[in-house]
Parts: structure tokens; sequence; C-alpha cells
């Protein structure tokens, strides 16, 4: 049988086109590959669900053996946050020009270029500031890269790094920034932010995150920003977009580079699949020169009141001077940036602004409704989205939560529970947690 | 009836050999532009509980300056966007080599999907079949490429490549030999190798081809030592050549107490042909969104591979997937290397490389390959009859090929840049070459499988008519394009800082204010 | 809006005569005579009008000056665009023909001539281009940039344009604000028509710097900087230890090297530099051979040669002043391998152009050379290299 995706799997046309070429074989094409170094058995692997519907059936055999967070009460975040979609996100992104589209040029993928240009436009609204790239992996990726470009900028190689950020995006920018660029963790204070003990001229950047690990809205950043321009250093904010319809944009209070993840922007869970990292800065030529990522401009064409597009700077790589700890580009999350930006579009500044609200405001309820049978932590701080509770065993909780038909939050140690509420969560799913909280303990 | 109007007869003629393509034209606005006040596209729920007043430093002074506009108006803009874009689902999509165009399944979009409310961080208990799922992949690419272990944690094939730079250095770490700095590479290996290793610290060392376009073996001979870290190197090649003496390569770098590093992101053409282990190598990385068909998605979000052999699987990042004959847990390698990207995998380009691969089996995927190199050397035995092209080195080829229009573009002064965007009229893709262009004028063509003779005929017959253009009219070529949703772009503004606008905002500010 | 108003053209119309008639260059009348005889053509007038057909195609409002007859104005007229005409001063060389237009002088006034116009094009060889060199050194900072046509035998520089047709679309596209250095080759064409090739450099011209194509940029692509001279330089800075004597031989790559340091090495001329407290410490700059020879004699000493010309020369071309005795002494006797004493600069572009042939040297020494045979290091960029075949030319062109 031919192979439903392989059209010159049929017998007849590859002897034609073997004839065309004056192959006698497929063989021939190989004759390269030493025979020592040839597979001389097929490979074991499972056996073929060719057609369609056994593959259907296999697939959901394996799919229906999980239970997701429609199917549970979830209230887990930590970096993975699950707020509402709305179905135009879904029905963009789904588009097959769009998803199964590569690299083309600004011409046959004009819609490409546009599309993209016009999510880092909404983001730079957003964020207050002119330079947004395409975006890169991930918020991992783009704190260690914003990380990068100011210890460049700078020329120096130690940064100052928030303690409130999670174990796992520390454990990637050690990775990512050894050899040649030190760490210095800030503490946490007693109210949840952090805390600065000793700064100097040596820093390249001070990297703050807000809401920080523990949903802590940090209310310092002027402060910070003054402390590091004042020893040449910049202030690296991480910040995540959706909550910037009623938080103050880093820009606003002197940070010079934001970063962070896009998930929330209309991407689902897809447990650990929606990720996207957004890099912005002003629109200052020597910072520009330090975005390793691609950055799409509007140019003229031949016709007017045409837009077209193209790459902004794309020379900067070719600057001696910045030749030094050079980042690779590579094919990223572009799709995500496409859905984020009919995200916005869809919000708009009221409905971000409405969102903000709605997040705020429940978020203190859960805390207000889980202080009764638990102590919560950072009780006087801003909360947006989530909180720490403090809490005998977190394995215990949780075990006692998900017989509840709960996923009661994410464990940060063994006694410290992270919640996470969100405009999906309506009072009477956070009466029910707190509920089954009070019950399990 | 009026008289005047001339049509064509019935039966409706043949369709021209050339295809008569126009790219959508909708003439769409910036998105800005199509803003009124008021207006909204989706609403959001009530807080329902009392609100939070912030302080003055923390609370957003004015609201973000966002296009306000109904659902319907939003969906409208981005359709006719996605209409003016070209996905694999409507080209012939060979002329991106090196990328591995593919067929991606629809119907792997739906298992895709199925996972959308799945938190990555739910108890192990609850997620047992996507667990699954990532056990099963990673045993079936440890089988494809003869390694150990494989971790599926990278977001993409570069990510792949660093983090295997990254298991390198902890591993000459934890033996002492932090002294090795240097990586070597070659010149047709995916610049991704060179890049990624030079992020990581290390000197890179990059072997030229030789006269028959093969990395020189003496000069890696001569390059090898104790401050060799490991060798990363693509084969085949982005020439499509097959170095038939790599396993003297790894050799000569085990020798001097390197690690061999076999760039696979494009495994397309040897699959259950030969494998990374059997060759000697240490560690191996595979794009599952080029040679196992996952999406492109306009650039990611993609999804990588690392595969290791048992020496280096104590440094995989963690966590990875463990199954104890019952249930699947999961679990960081003793001396991991950390995360190299939150969570456990871009798992919806997970669960599509796992049913793509299911819907072939062994035999399936040897005929993948087959069919690629097949599709390849035929499309390749076409375009060497277009005067002025050719494929530099008198070497077999293997997945794809580097062309050059070398004779061309010094007979008609056309650029291979421009032969591109003429051939894009046609509706097809075509791209140059990673730089700096060894191959003169370069072309770079990679056909997969999943293409029909006819699509390969149509390819060609597209490029013979643009070359042939270009030496009957060659300023009409560099003119173009002519049938494409804008016509040919002035990038000048693009480089100067007092003039290019990289968001809207930046547009107003310095075009229209 | 780039571009230039007023381009310049001055034809060399013997240039190439030679290649077609076997003869291995065109330089002086006999040779131009006894191409004649053998029925060559010439075919530099040909090839300039080419280039001015594409650059009024490209650019149609552009003014075009040029020197009469044979010289230019007979291909513009062909080209069918309008010209003025400026007339050089001066006698002419009796030439084969009859006509004026073939000796160096005769290029060297033309360029005099032409100094007032935005670009020039010249349409010859390597020989042409050290002509226009020469004339440009004279006018001194009143020169234009220039931008050859191909259509020498031998057409090494890097101030030529890879065809005619391109030559015209980058005049067309030319952006005054985006100028380049170009090394300006030539062989010496008795040397090589008794079989030896023997590139030297002679200077470096200002040409249009052909804005990157800013198509074929790939998402998939990898952020490698593009080495630069400055790179490059760098790297060697980076690599250089105390105590070390460094010779610098002639190019604009090891002239980037100095200025790392700091110091003000020469172009053409072998420098010698040391690594000091603060930068660097010119030892002695363009030496000749016998202060060479006395300055690395009993000191440990490294040589940093660029790659002259398309051939893949790095000794005896335009370095003569590195002869057997100096090499014998930096090799230390024969104790130091060249792996260990030998640094050579190019970017990986140079290396792509020699197609897999072999850098050479040709000391004047063949045994010398012959040790000199294997691999050396090649720095390519910031913390970038490779390494690259060697061998002496003497066995490269024996077979």
């Amino acid at each position: 049988m031919t192979h439903p995706y392989i059209p010159n799997a049929e017998p007849g046309v590859r002897a034609e086109m073997l004839a065309a070429i004056g192959a006698s074989s497929v063989e021939d094409f190989y004759a390269d590959i030493p025979a020592e170094l040839r597979l001389a058995r097929p490979l074991e692997l499972p056996a073929p669900l060719t057609a369609e519907h056994d593959l259907v059936r296999h697939m959901k055999g394996l799919l229906d053996r999980v239970t997701d967070t429609e199917q549970a009460l979830s209230f887990l975040g930590h970096g993975c946050y699950p707020h509402h979609v709305p179905a135009v996100c879904d029905e963009v992104n789904t588009r097959s020009e769009f998803l199964t589209a590569y690299a083309g040029e600004p011409y046959e993928d004009h819609g490409r270029f546009q599309a993209l240009f016009e999510y880092v436009s909404m983001m730079g609204e957003l964020l207050e500031m002119d330079v947004v790239n395409v975006p890169t992996y991930d918020g991992f990726q783009a704190a260690g890269t914003a990380l990068r470009m100011a210890c460049r900028y700078t020329k120096r190689s130690k940064v100052c790094v928030s303690a409130a950020i999670s174990a796992d995006k520390l454990s990637k920018l050690r990775d990512f920034l050894a050899p040649d660029i030190g760490i210095v963790l800030a503490p946490v204070g007693e109210g949840g932010e952090i805390t600065l003990e000793a700064f100097d001229d040596s820093y390249a950047a001070i990297y703050l995150e807000t809401p920080n690990v523990y949903g802590v809205v940090e209310t310092r950043g002027r402060e910070l920003a003054d402390l590091a321009h004042a020893h040449g250093a910049l202030l690296v904010v991480g910040a995540d977009p959706i909550s910037l319809g009623v938080l103050a944009p880093p820009a606003s209070y002197g940070a010079d580079i934001a970063c962070g993840d896009i998930q929330s922007l209309g991407m689902h869970q897809s447990y650990g699949g929606g990720h996207a990292g957004y890099i912005a800065t002003q629109d200052h030529e020597p910072l520009v020169a330090e975005f390793p990522s691609r950055l799409f401009g509007i140019a003229p064409t031949k016709v007017p009141g045409e837009y077209g597009f193209g790459d902004v700077y794309y020379d900067r790589t070719s600057f001696a001077h910045r030749e030094e700890g050079k980042e690779w580009v590579g094919t990223a999350a572009a799709l995500w940036g496409i859905t984020a930006g009919v995200y916005l579009a869809l919000m708009g500044p009221q409905g971000m602004r409405d969102l903000g609200e709605t997040i705020l405001a429940r978020t203190r309820y859960a805390m207000d409704a889980l202080a009764a049978s638990v102590m919560v932590l950072h009780r006087d701080a801003i909360h947006f989205r989530e909180f720490a509770i403090e809490v005998p065993s977190s394995a215990a909780l949780l075990a006692g939560l998900r017989e509840r038909g709960i996923y009661g939050g994410v464990a940060l140690d063994d006694r410290t529970v992270l919640v996470c509420v969100t405009e999906r969560h309506s009072i009477a799913d956070i009466d029910r947690l707190a509920a089954a909280v009070q019950e399990t303990l | 009836m009026n008289t005047t109007e001339s049509f064509a007869e019935l039966p409706v003629a043949p369709k021209p050999p050339l295809r008569r393509f126009h790219q959508a034209r909708w003439d769409e606005p910036i998105i800005f532009e199509l803003s009124a006040p008021g207006r909204r596209g989706v609403a959001v729920p009530e807080p329902g509980a009392p609100r939070v007043e912030l302080p003055g430093s923390v609370s957003r002074a004015q609201p973000p300056k966002l296009p306000e506009m109904s659902q319907l108006h939003v969906l409208r803009h981005y359709l006719r966007l996605s209409q003016e874009n070209l996905g694999v689902d409507l080209n012939i999509d060979v002329g991106q080599g090196t990328c591995t165009m593919k067929y991606s399944p629809k119907v792997n979009d739906r298992f895709a999907a199925a996972i959308a409310e799945l938190h990555p961080l739910q108890h192990e208990d609850t997620v047992q079949g996507v667990l699954e799922i990532y056990w099963r992949l990673e045993r079936m690419l440890a089988e494809i490429s003869g390694m150990a272990r494989v971790s599926l944690q990278p977001g993409s094939g570069s990510a792949a490549i660093y983090a295997n730079i990254a298991m390198i250095r902890a591993y000459h770490a934890a033996r002492g030999e932090a002294r090795r700095d240097q990586v070597i590479t070659t010149m047709f290996s995916h610049p991704s190798n060179a890049a990624c290793a030079k992020t990581a610290g290390y000197e890179v060392i990059t072997l030229m081809p030789d006269a028959d376009g093969l990395p020189d073996i003496e000069a890696l001979r001569a390059a090898v030592g104790p401050r060799t870290a490991a060798l990363m190197i693509t084969n085949p090649e982005d020439t499509g050549i097959f170095n038939p003496r790599i396993r003297e390569f790894v050799d000569l770098v085990h020798e001097a107490g390197g690690l061999a590093c076999y760039d696979q992101a494009n495994a397309n053409g040897i699959l259950g042909i030969t494998r990374a282990r059997d060759a000697g190598f240490d560690l191996c990385h595979f794009n599952l969104h080029k040679t196992f068909s996952t999406p492109h998605a306009c650039g990611g979000p993609a999804a990588g591979a690392c595969g290791v052999s048992a020496d280096l699987a104590p440094f995989l990042p963690g966590p990875v997937v463990a199954f104890d004959g019952e249930s699947y847990r999961l679990e960081t390698p003793p001396a991991s290397i950390g995360k190299v990207r939150p969570f456990l995998g871009v798992t919806p380009n997970i669960v599509r490389a796992y049913a793509w691969i299911m819907a072939f089996g062994a035999e399936g995927l040897r005929q993948v390959a087959e069919t690629a190199v097949l599709n390849n050397n035929y499309l390749m035995h076409k375009i060497l009859q277009i005067p002025g092209a050719s494929a530099p080195w008198d070497r077999r080829r293997v997945e794809q090929v580097r062309y050059s229009w070398q004779e061309l573009s010094e007979q008609t002064g056309v650029h291979s840049e421009e032969i591109g965007v003429r051939a894009a009229d046609f509706g097809v893709h075509y791209w140059t070459s990673h730089h700096p262009y060894v191959v003169p004028e370069p072309f770079t063509l990679e056909p997969t499988e999943s293409y029909s003779k006819e699509d390969l005929d149509e390819y060609a017959l597209i490029l013979a008519h643009v070359a042939e253009e270009a030496r009957r009219d060659p300023e009409f070529v560099k003119g173009a394009p002519y049938n494409q949703t804008v016509h040919k772009i002035d990038m000048t503004p693009l480089d100067d800082p007092k003039a290019w606008a990289p968001t809207w905002r930046a547009y107003v500010r310095k075009h229209l204010s | 809006m780039t571009g230039a108003a007023v381009v310049g053209l001055v034809v060399n119309p013997v240039a190439g005569l030679g290649g077609a008639a076997g003869l291995n260059g065109s330089d002086g009348v006999e040779v131009q005579r006894a191409a004649l005889a053998r029925g060559a053509t010439p075919r530099a007038g040909e090839r300039a009008a080419r280039a001015v057909r594409t650059l009024m195609a490209r650019r149609p409002g552009t003014r075009v000056r040029t020197v009469p007859g044979r010289m230019g104005e007979d291909s513009v007229r062909a080209a069918g665009a309008p010209y003025d005409l400026v007339r050089p001063t001066g006698p002419s060389e009796a030439s084969p023909g009859g006509s004026a237009g073939t000796s160096a002088e005769d290029t060297r006034r033309a360029v005099a001539a032409l100094a007032g116009v935005d670009l020039l094009l010249f349409a010859g060889g390597d020989g042409t281009a050290r002509d226009v060199l020469d004339a440009v050194r004279a006018l001194g900072g009143q020169a234009p940039p220039v931008l050859g046509v191909p259509a020498g035998v031998k057409v090494y520089s890097g101030c030529f344009a890879i065809s005619p047709a391109a030559a015209g679309f980058v005049a067309a596209e030319f952006d005054p604000a985006r100028t380049a250095e170009a090394e300006v080759v030539d062989l010496d064409e008795d040397a090589y028509r008794r079989g030896l090739v023997s590139p030297r450099l002679y200077g470096s011209l200002r040409v249009p710097a052909a804005r990157a194509a800013l198509s074929g940029r790939k998402a998939g692509s990898s952020g490698v900087a593009p080495a630069t001279t400055e790179g490059v330089a760098r790297e060697v800075v980076a690599r250089m230890r105390p105590g070390v004597r460094y010779v610098l031989g002639p190019g604009a790559t090891t002239r980037a090297v100095g200025r790392a340091l700091g110091l003000a090495t020469t172009l053409l001329g072998v420098d010698v530099v040391e690594l000091a407290p603060a930068g660097g410490r010119l030892v002695a700059a363009d030496v000749a051979e016998a202060e060479l020879f006395g300055l690395v004699s009993g000191k440990e000493s490294m040589l940093v040669l660029s790659v002259i010309g398309g051939q893949g020369f790095v000794l005896g071309r335009g370095n003569q002043q590195v002869s057997p005795r100096v090499l014998d002494a930096v090799l230390d006797g024969g104790r130091s391998g060249p792996g260990e004493r030998l640094l050579v600069l190019a970017t990986q572009q140079k290396l792509a152009s020699l197609k897999g042939r072999p850098l050479l040297a040709d000391s004047g020494d063949e045994d010398l050379d012959k040790k000199l045979g294997g691999h050396v290091q090649v720095i390519t960029g910031y913390r970038e290299s490779t390494i690259y075949r060697i061998c002496a030319a003497s066995e490269e062109f024996n077979g």
C-alpha cells in the first residue's frame, strides 16, 4: 500500500523517477554511507497504525489516561497559568497558513510579518516601550538573554538577581549565564519583597520580578531603578504582561529592559507547551544593538499606501565590538506571538483593566478565605494571581485535596504551597477550595 | 447579450504549464488603524469580590493604547493576514532547504489540542497517559539514534544543540577536565553549532571544506588535542553530501579525549539507514519540527530532542520520565545540567511527533528516508538541466542539495535572492544559504517525502522559467515581486536609527507626528 | 536617496588582451602587440558598456563623465547613454593600433581628469587597478571612490565587482556614506609567464560597501556574527603573550592588529610589535630584511601574516622581508613547528574562495617551504579559527 503521506512511494512513479535519473535503485544514492555504518536490521519500533482511525483510537487510549484542569478544580500556576483563552485565538493559530508556514520572504509571507509586527506593537503599548522582539522560547530564555544584553551593554559580568523567582528559572539562569557571568541573589524580606544589602559599580544589572514567585507585587521599582542607574547598571524587570492592565509597566518606574513569558496572553496550559518569551527596551540604539533576536519594522514599497516589512537593524550582529557573548537565533515561538497579538486586540485597554481588577479582587478574596484555616504568607503585600500558604505538610494537603477533585496548588517546599487564582476561578470555586483545605487539615 | 465581451470557448482549455498565481492582497491596514473608542472583542468576568485599591507606586497611570475592536473585526483582520501567508499546506515547499518542510498530518493537531487543559505541574498520577507518550517517544528516538537516553525538553533544535554543549561542559568538568575549551565544527554544519558553542564560552575551530566539498580530515587531525571539548558536526552536511569518513572523524576526537556530537536536526534521509551511536557519537539531537513533522508555526513553537550515550545520561536536563514497569514518574538525573526550558517540554509537539512515528513504524520510516532521497535526486536531475544552474562538487547527495546560480548571475547580473523573489510569484518559497556564502549565488532545495513527482516537475519548471526570464530581461526579474501581497520593499529605513520603526508607537513618533 | 549623481568611466582598452591570447596578462606594449598579432580582440570596452547599460537601466538620471575614444567614450556611446567629455592633459605614448589610451600613464591621466565625479568606474584588470591606485594617491583626499569592472586577465584585487552587470548595479545603488577599503593586488607578470604566481599587495582603494542582500533571512538561521577585520585583530591580540616579538606582515587585517594595540603600523610594510602594559609597543616599523633578521634572532617570535591575492599566498609575496633566514630564526632552527610560530589571518569567505586549495609558501628556499608544509592555524574571527593546509608553492604548482 502506498502510504497516504508519501505520494512517491507508489512503485510505478518510483520506477519512473529512478529511470529518469538513470539510477538502478535508491541504494545508489546511499553509496557514500560505508557498509559498517549501515543499520543491517529494521528499526525496532511498534507496528504502524497507518489507518487514521487506528491511530485515533490508539491516541485516545493514551490521552484518556489523564485528568485535566477542566475535569478537576485546579489552582496550579507557578509559571503556567489557567487564563481563559478566547475562541478567536485558537481560530487564528490553527489556520494552516500560519500553523504550517516557516520563513518565507516578506512578500509571499507578508501576513506573518504584519501579524508579528502588530504583536510587538501591542506589547509595546502595554509596556510603554518602543522595541519588542519577535518571541524567544519562553520567559526563562527571555530573562537569560535580557541579563546577557545588560552585561554586554555595560561591559560588566555580574548581576544581582531577585531570590523571589522560581527555582527552575534560577537553574536556567545559572546554566545560561555560566561561565562568564556571576549571579548574586537579592534575598526576600519579611514582607515578600526583595531587599538589597549591597550594590556597587561592578554589577551590570538588577533583575526584579513582579509579581514575583510568591505573587507579591514589588513596590520599590523606582528606588531600585535609581540605585542601579546611580552605579551605571540597568534595571531588568520580569513582568507578566497580563498584569499590566492594572499594574504600572516597568518602563514607568525606570526599567531599562522588560522581559517575561506571554503564555498568559491566549495560550493554553498544554502541559507546558504554551510558552514564549518577550524582551523589550526603549529605542536606544546601543541597547537595540544588543538584541540577539529579530526585530520587525515598517518599510515603504513601490506603491503608496502599502506597508512593507523587514528586519530592523539586521546587520547589528556584524559590529565587531559586539562579537563577545553572542547568542544564537533560531526557531522559537512565533505562533504564540501572533496569538498574543490576537488576545491583546480582543481585550483592548478596557478588557486588560477589567481582567486585572478581577484577578486582584479574587486573589485577595482567596487569601482571606484561606486565612481562616492556614497561615497565608506576606498578607500585607499586594498580590496578583498567586499567594503562598504555610501548612504542616505540603504533600499531605495536596494529596487530601486531590482526593476531593482539587489540584490545590504547587508545593514550593515541604511546608509552603503556592495557590493560583485567575478570572477562571469563580467565588464558589474559591469557597470550595477553602472548605476543602479546612477539611483536609 | 453584450457582443463586445469576449470569452474563451468550451471546453475550457488545459491549464498552462505555469500556474497563474496571485497571493492574496487585502490591502489591510495596521490593526491600530482599525480601532474605534469603546469597542470590545471579548468580555471578562466581574470580580464578584471587593475591589483592591492599588497604591500609586504600582498602579498603571494611563490605559495602554491597545486597539478597540469588536470580535468579528479582530477575527476578520487576522484571517486576512493569514491568507497573505503561504504555509506547507498551500505550496510546494521544497525551497526552504535544510528546514525539512514536510506535511504535518491534520489528525496530529487534534491530539495536540486534546492536552490543552493539562497543567505541567499536575501530580504524576493524573497525567500517566502523557508521561507514557513522553516515555514511548523517548524510546523510539533512542532506537532511531542508537543512543541510551533522550531528553525531550529543549524548545527547538538550536536549544537542543545548546543543551548538548551544556552537557559536554558538565561532563568534562566532572572529570576534572574543564581546561578543554575548544569546540570543533565544520563550515557546512548548521551555524547554530558554532553560535551555541560560543555562547557557552567555547573557542570555535571551523574546518573548511576540501576540494571535494568534505571537511578536511587532516585539518581535524591537526586541530584536536588536550583543549578539544567536542566535535559538533552535521552529516549529511548542508550541501547534502554524506561524509563517508565520519567514523574516522569521531575516532580522532575520541583519541584526543573529546566528545563527538552529531547535529541530526535533519535526519530525514537516513532514518533506519544509519544511526548516530553506530558511528561512535556520544550525543546527537533531532528537531522534531523537521524530521518528525511537527508544524513550523511561522518559526515556532518547535521542539528538540537530545540523545546521549550511557556515559552522558547522568547529565541530561531534568526531569526525564522513568518507567518502573507499572507507572511513569518524573526524575532528575543525578548530575543534571538543570532546566533548559520551563517544565517537561513542548508537549503538543511531543504528542504530534509520537503520533507521526506511530503512523509509519520501522518500514514506513525507511520509506520516508528513501523517498526523500529519491525526490532529492530526481529534483537535482531536473535542476541541473537548467542552463546556469550547478551543484558544486561532483558527488552524490542525500536529502538536499546546495546549488549555485554563479554562471547565470555572472551572465545576467541577477542574484540568487532576486531569483527567489521572482519564483515566489508562482506560489513557492525559495531560500539561499547560511552566511557566509561558500557556494556563490546559492540556493538550497530539500524536497522531503511529502511531495509528488508532479510537484517536483512544477518547481523545476518555475526555476527554469525564472532563469530564462533573467537572461531575457534581468531588470524584470530584479523588479519582482509582481504577484504578491505587496510590491518591492525599500529596506533602507530599517537600518537607520532615525527612521526605523520596530513598533507602531515608534512609527507614530517618528513618522506621523 | 542614494546613488551617485555623476559617475565617471575610464577604460583600459587593452585589458584582457593577453589572456585571450594565452599571454597571461597584458602589461607592456610588446605583449599587447603580440596579442593583437595573435588575433586577440579587445573586450574591455564591451564589458564597460555592459556596466553602463545596467547602471542607466537602474538609475536613468545618472550623468556619465568620461574621456574620449576607446578609453571611455566609445563604451558609453555603445551603451546609448548621454555623457560629458573631459580631456586628459599631456602627451600619450605610442601604442598598437595607432591610438592613445593603452599605457599606464594614459590611465593615470584619465583618472586625474575625472577626479570630480561621485564614483569612478574603471574597466580593466589588476594592472589597471594599480594604475588607478597610483592616480588616486596623487590626488590625495580629492579622489572619488572607485569600482572595478572586471575586464582583465588577472582580477585578484578586492576592488572589482563580480561581473560587469554587477558593477552597474553596485554603481546604481551606491551610497556615498557607505564605503569600504579594498586591497589592490597584482601579480608580477614576467614571473607569472615563467610559471610563478607571484601576487603582491600594492595598497588599498575606497570602494562602495555593497549593502548586505536583504532577502534570504531565515528565521531558522543562526546569528553567527560575520567575521570582521576588527574581530580577527581582537582575537590575535587576545592570543598575544608578553615577551614575544610579533612580526606583522603587510595587509589591512594585520594593520588592524596594530590598531587594536593602539599602534600605527603600516599597510604595505612589515612591522614588529610586542605586548606592552597598556596595549602594544611598536618595536620597529616597515623593516628591511636585515633589520628584521636582527630583531627575531635569538628572540621568541611569531609571524602574523594575511593571505595575499586569490591564490592563497602567505609567504614570499609582498613580504619578501621574511626571508629564509628570518623564517629559520622564527622557527628556532626547526625546533618549533609552523603551527606554533605562524598565525595566518583570513575571513572564512576568503578561505572559501580558495575552493579547497592549500595556502602557499614561497619563501625563496624550497626546502624551508617544505618544512612549513602541513596545517596552520588561521584566525577567522573573534574566538573563531580554523586549521588549514599550507604547502610549498613549488610542490603545489609542480603537481
